[in-house]
C-alpha cells in the first residue's frame, strides 16, 4: 500500500512583467507618503494548500496542473511556489499511515 | 431569405452571483416577446435554443479572478458545444470575463486603472459589425453608441502580437469613446488597451462586450440603443436558413 504523504504548497501568483498593477502603485503611494523611499511595489497573491501525494515528484506534478488549469491565468499571471511536507502533527494523525 | 418560423429562443445562463440575467430576460421576453429560458450553471442542458447569453454579475463571487470558477460549471461544456456549431453566444460584463477564461475569446481582463467601480453611460464605437454579424449586423461600421456599463474589472489587455491580430482580423468591434466618436484616454473608462470595449471570435458567432446592451433597450431607462443588438440577433437569426426550416 502506497504511503499518503501529506504537503503544503505556498503558491504565489503575480501579474506578469509590463502588465500594469494600479493596487501595487496604490501601495506604493501609502508607503511612499509615510516617508518610505520606495520606488516600486507589485502586489499579488499567496495561496497556502495543504495536499496529499505520494512523493514530492508527484506533489509538484499535481501543483503545475493546479497553476495551469485553475489557480493562475496564464495571459495575465505568473505562479510560483514552494513545497514542503506538512509540519502538523494534526495533519499526520488525519491520515493515520504516516509512519513514525 | 427564409423567415424565421417561431420566435427567437433565448436561453440565458444564471450562475450563483449572476444578477443582469432578470434584465435581458426581460428586454427579450417582455420587451421583445421572444421565449426565454434562465438556464441554472449546474445544469447539463441548454434546451432548445437559438442563442446563448452569459449576463453580468459576479460568478461564483469572482473568487480568485473574475470569472476562472464559472469556467467550470457543467453548463459551460454545452455552452461550448453550442459555440463550436456556430451558435451565437454573447457573454456581457462578467460573461465577457467568463468566455476568456473559458479561453472562448482571447485577452483577459483585469482591475479597472483607476481602482474605482464604474457605473455609467458611455459611448462606444462601432467597428466590422459584420464580423460580428449576429449580434452587430444591423449596425454600421463608425456608428456611435451609447450603453451603461457597470463593472469594476474591465481592463482588457492581451500581449500586442495577440491585439494587433485581433485589429488586423476586424474582431475589435466596439472602442470606449466620447460624444464625437474619438477613442481617447479620456474616454477610456478603465484602463482597457487600445480602447477595447468589445471583441468577436474569429468564427464571429461569440461576442464578449464589458457594457450592457440589457440595460438600454427601453426609452423609459435612458436609451435604447441595446435593442440593436437584439435586433440584430433576430434578423441574423431569420437569414439561417437551417435554423429557420427547423422552426417551420
Amino acid at each position: 500500500m502506497a504511503v499518503t504523504t501529506r504537503w503544503v504548497a505556498e503558491v504565489r501568483v503575480e501579474l506578469r512583467p509590463g502588465i500594469a498593477d494600479p493596487e501595487g502603485q496604490t501601495i506604493g503611494a501609502g508607503l511612499r507618503s509615510l516617508g518610505y523611499a520606495v520606488d516600486d511595489v507589485r502586489h499579488g497573491k499567496l495561496m497556502r494548500i495543504a495536499f496529499a501525494a505520494d512523493d514530492r515528484d508527484a506533489a509538484e506534478a499535481q501543483l503545475a496542473e493546479m497553476c495551469r488549469r485553475l489557480l493562475a491565468n496564464p495571459v495575465m499571471e505568473v505562479a510560483t511556489w514552494e513545497l514542503t511536507p506538512d509540519p502538523s502533527a494534526e495533519a499526520a494523525a488525519d491520515v493515520g499511515v504516516v509512519p513514525r | 431569405m427564409t423567415a424565421l418560423a417561431g420566435r427567437p429562443r433565448v436561453s440565458i445562463v444564471v450562475f450563483p452571483g449572476t444578477w443582469s440575467e432578470r434584465d435581458f430576460a426581460h428586454v427579450a421576453g417582455e420587451v421583445l416577446g421572444w421565449e426565454t429560458r434562465l438556464v441554472w450553471h449546474a445544469e447539463e442542458d441548454l434546451g432548445e435554443t437559438d442563442a446563448v447569453v452569459l449576463p453580468g454579475g459576479f460568478a461564483h463571487g469572482d473568487h480568485l479572478r473574475t470569472g476562472a470558477i464559472a469556467r467550470f460549471s457543467p453548463i459551460m461544456r454545452k455552452v461550448e458545444g453550442f459555440a463550436a456549431a456556430g451558435g451565437p453566444v454573447i457573454g456581457s460584463c462578467n460573461g465577457f470575463q467568463v468566455l476568456t477564461e473559458a479561453g472562448m475569446l482571447p485577452g483577459a481582463l483585469l482591475r479597472n486603472d483607476h481602482l474605482e467601480f464604474r457605473c455609467d453611460w458611455q459611448h462606444l464605437r462601432v467597428e466590422h459589425p459584420h464580423s460580428a454579424a449576429a449580434w452587430l449586423g444591423d449596425l454600421e461600421d463608425g456608428a456611435l453608441i451609447r450603453l451603461p456599463i457597470s463593472h469594476g474589472e474591465g481592463r482588457f489587455i492581451a500581449d500586442p502580437a495577440t491585439l494587433d491580430e485581433l485589429e488586423g482580423s476586424g474582431r475589435v468591434v466596439l472602442r470606449y469613446a466620447d460624444e464625437a466618436g474619438e477613442v481617447t484616454a479620456d474616454a477610456n473608462p478603465n484602463g482597457s488597451e487600445r480602447g477595447i470595449a468589445g471583441i468577436v471570435n474569429a468564427r464571429g458567432n461569440v461576442l464578449g462586450l464589458m457594457p450592457h446592451p440589457e440595460r438600454a433597450a427601453e426609452v423609459e431607462v435612458g436609451g435604447t440603443d441595446g435593442l440593436r443588438l437584439f435586433r440584430s440577433l433576430e434578423r441574423w437569426l431569420q437569414a439561417q436558413p437551417a435554423i429557420a426550416e427547423r422552426r417551420l
